[in-house]
């Protein structure tokens, strides 16, 4: 799950890290009221999005009166942002971080991430902050420094030395990279992070540290035991499907074809992405129903799938493992009732009781062409979707 | 001879008690698995599907001279249920559990490495040696003995492989599903290292997925130290990219992630790679002439 950047700083501000006094606005005025409220005679209004890029989009600006930050508010909210990490659509803007400007000597880079190789939380450093880091990653790695946390004894101030030594920093900055990168190590582990990012990190005019931009991304295995941050969930942000699809615990992505599909199993899910593909067709979405298919999620997973207009046609592809596929039949014969489904639906059953499961399908008398292996399926339903054409 | 698990394999369930528990020990006792107990704090003495129940998994182990346990309790716990199996000298831990914090299976798998504890999963379907020891969630009517090793990452996809296995006559050796996780307890490198050992494994059917470099750490093993023949199937090529990786995922990975790199590392491995999931079985006729 995703932090907006308000959000990742006042978790930041708890730790005691270094950022800018700020203030996040719902409405022009109380941006206008938030500039009075930091004091000062320059600030940074931003768009708070869950996407990266908003620089260049024109979701930051420098204002130097109130009434700049008001129209500023009073532009975006409400309206979408459309970055280059976005879709063409854009996400809302709902919330305008106000934040007293810094003076700016240098920007280095700082982040950590779960990394899957090493199986430890690495941390990495870099003097080229400010750009795109995984430009600076793939031209220069040998300027992307890193040091791992071991999992049984954690942070260690020596790891932060060697870096704030290999970042040139010196005198006091030693001293507050030290504090700053085992505050950014206990919000990581405390918080169950599994990405934490300041891009900048910046050296003041007055030779400070300063935590610039702050992306913090959350474990969503962990959202159980972290109520705070459950409760800066932003759904918002999420395509309205997907965030429909996870109430019912369905595991749906949006995609760009025309063919539906409705799986048991993540792998599997992906699997038929695939084959659809190779046989010519374009799937709409990734859906796994997971293990327990009932009717009533077959249900919803049928009107979340055909929600979308471009579907032409569904693939139903379900491996009944210990799930017995005459049930997972009966969930399909009466959800296509229930729903209405006026596209094509190609399905195939395979494991214990798929053959009684096809009978199910056949006697049913609804507009459903049972497959006979997964090629057969991916066949039928690219020729169905683009007989619907 | 298999991999992980025979039929001298004895086994205990954590989370004995507990409803997926329940289920899955009587199926796996159904199948043959030499179940002998299991764990449910504060059930201790009592009887379960004609098992003893202990309070520890210390009391199960010096009781049954169990060596393997299979954990279903909730992904809460899971650390705890893990780092209590590694304690009390548990050679095989099956956690089958999906949903553990990432942090928790890091500090769980440090521990088991230092004590020289074989993890497999979390989040998988398990472990099978066909006709012998079922430990796990997988339909065990679809495997048939034989001579293919199977691993993989995803639980369908592993029972799509074992279909067509079965139907083309191979049957397989052991299947090892290693979990959809970051932090899987063993990776495929481990696996495939007991499969190339393994005398009755003539043949690998390794199943990938995007994210991580987990393939591509397998592809080069596989060219220094498997001899016997690989097919592989990576899923997700139509996958849209960075759904799922974070930014600084994709630094450290250095870009690394996406199917058709992983397709790509395979086949310079000297790997069978088929681009459908239904071409597994042809595949494996292909490179073993069967």
């Amino acid at each position: 799950m995703n932090l907006h950047e308000y959000q990742a700083k006042s978790l930041f501000a708890n730790y005691g890290l270094p950022v800018s006094k700020g203030v996040a606005a719902s409405t022009p005025e109380e941006a206008s009221a938030a500039t009075a409220q930091i004091g000062g005679d320059k600030w940074v209004v931003k768009a708070q999005v869950h996407a990266g890029g908003r620089g260049k989009a024109g979701g930051v600006k420098l204002v130097s009166t109130a009434q700049e930050a008001g129209e500023f508010a009073s532009h975006w909210l409400g309206k979408n942002l459309v970055t280059y990490q976005t879709d063409a659509s854009g996400q809302p803007v709902n919330k305008i971080l106000v934040e007293a400007c810094t003076d700016i000597e240098k920007e280095l880079y700082l982040g950590a991430v779960i990394d899957r190789s090493s199986r430890r939380i690495v941390f990495m450093a870099s003097t080229e902050g400010g750009v795109e880091i995984e430009k600076v990653a793939s031209e220069t790695p040998e300027k992307i420094l890193k040091t791992t946390l071991d999992p049984l004894t954690g942070p260690q101030p020596f790891q932060a030395r060697e870096l704030a030594f290999q970042l040139q920093l010196e005198g006091d900055q030693i001293k507050q990279f030290t504090k700053l990168f085992l505050g950014l190590a206990r919000l990581f582990i405390e918080q169950d992070l599994a990405l934490l990012e300041i891009n900048p990190l910046v050296i003041t005019s007055t030779g400070d540290l300063h935590c610039l931009d702050a992306k913090i991304n959350v474990d969503g295995n962990a959202m159980y035991r972290q109520p705070k941050l459950r409760e800066m969930h932003d759904s918002s942000q999420e395509d309205e499907r997907e965030s429909r699809a996870a109430k019912w615990d369905l595991n749906y992505v949006a995609l760009d074809g025309n063919i539906g599909c409705m799986v048991n199993g993540a792998g599997l899910a992906m699997g038929t992405m695939d084959i659809v593909q190779l046989y010519g067709g374009t799937p709409a979405n990734f859906l796994d129903v997971g293990g327990g298919a009932t009717k009533e999620r077959v249900s919803e997973a049928f009107k979340i799938i055909l929600s979308d207009e471009k579907v032409q046609a569904v693939l139903v592809n379900i491996f009944g493992g210990i799930v017995r596929c005459d049930l997972i039949a009966e969930g399909v014969v009466g959800a296509v009732a229930e729903v209405g489904v006026e596209v094509p639906v190609v399905v195939r059953l395979e494991g214990n009781n798929a053959e009684k499961g096809r009978q199910i399908l056949q006697d049913s008398g609804l507009n459903i062409i049972a497959a006979a292996s997964l090629s057969d399926a991916a066949e039928k339903v690219v020729a169905a979707a683009g007989d619907a054409k | 001879m298999s991999i992980l698990v025979d039929k001298n394999t004895k086994v205990i369930c954590q989370g004995f008690t507990g409803s997926q528990g329940t289920f899955h020990s009587e199926q796996a006792i159904q199948y043959g698995t030499q179940m002998v107990g299991g764990v449910t704090p504060g059930k201790g003495g009592q009887e379960h599907l004609g098992l003893p129940v202990f309070n520890t998994v210390k009391d199960a182990l010096h009781e049954t001279g169990a060596t393997a346990s299979v954990i279903y309790v909730p992904a809460a716990f899971c650390k705890d249920s893990i780092l209590e199996a590694a304690d009390a000298g548990v050679a095989l831990i099956v956690c089958i559990t999906e949903g553990i914090p990432t942090l928790d299976m890091l500090v769980a798998k440090e521990k088991c490495d230092q004590l020289g504890v074989r993890l497999i999963g979390p989040n998988c379907p398990g472990v099978i040696t066909p006709g012998e020891c079922k430990i796990g969630i997988m339909p065990g009517y679809i495997h048939k003995p034989g001579k293919v090793g199977i691993v993989s990452r995803s639980g369908t996809l592993t029972y799509e492989a074992v279909k067509q296995t079965t139907d083309c006559g191979f049957g397989q050796s052991s299947c090892v599903g290693i979990g959809g996780d970051p932090i899987p307890g063993s990776n495929f490198i481990d696996i495939l290292a007991l499969f190339e050992a393994d005398d009755q494994t003539e043949a690998i059917v390794m199943i990938g997925e995007i994210g991580g470099t987990a393939e591509e750490e397998a592809a080069a093993f596989i060219k220094d130290n498997v001899s016997k023949p690989v097919v592989s199937y990576i899923a997700g090529v139509t996958a849209p990219p960075g759904k799922r990786m974070g930014h600084a995922g994709a630094i450290i990975s250095g870009g690394k992630g996406t199917a058709d790199e992983k397709f790509a590392a395979l086949s310079h491995a000297g790997v069978k790679t088929v681009r459908s999931l239904a071409e597994i079985g042809s595949g494996l006729r292909e490179v073993t002439g069967w």
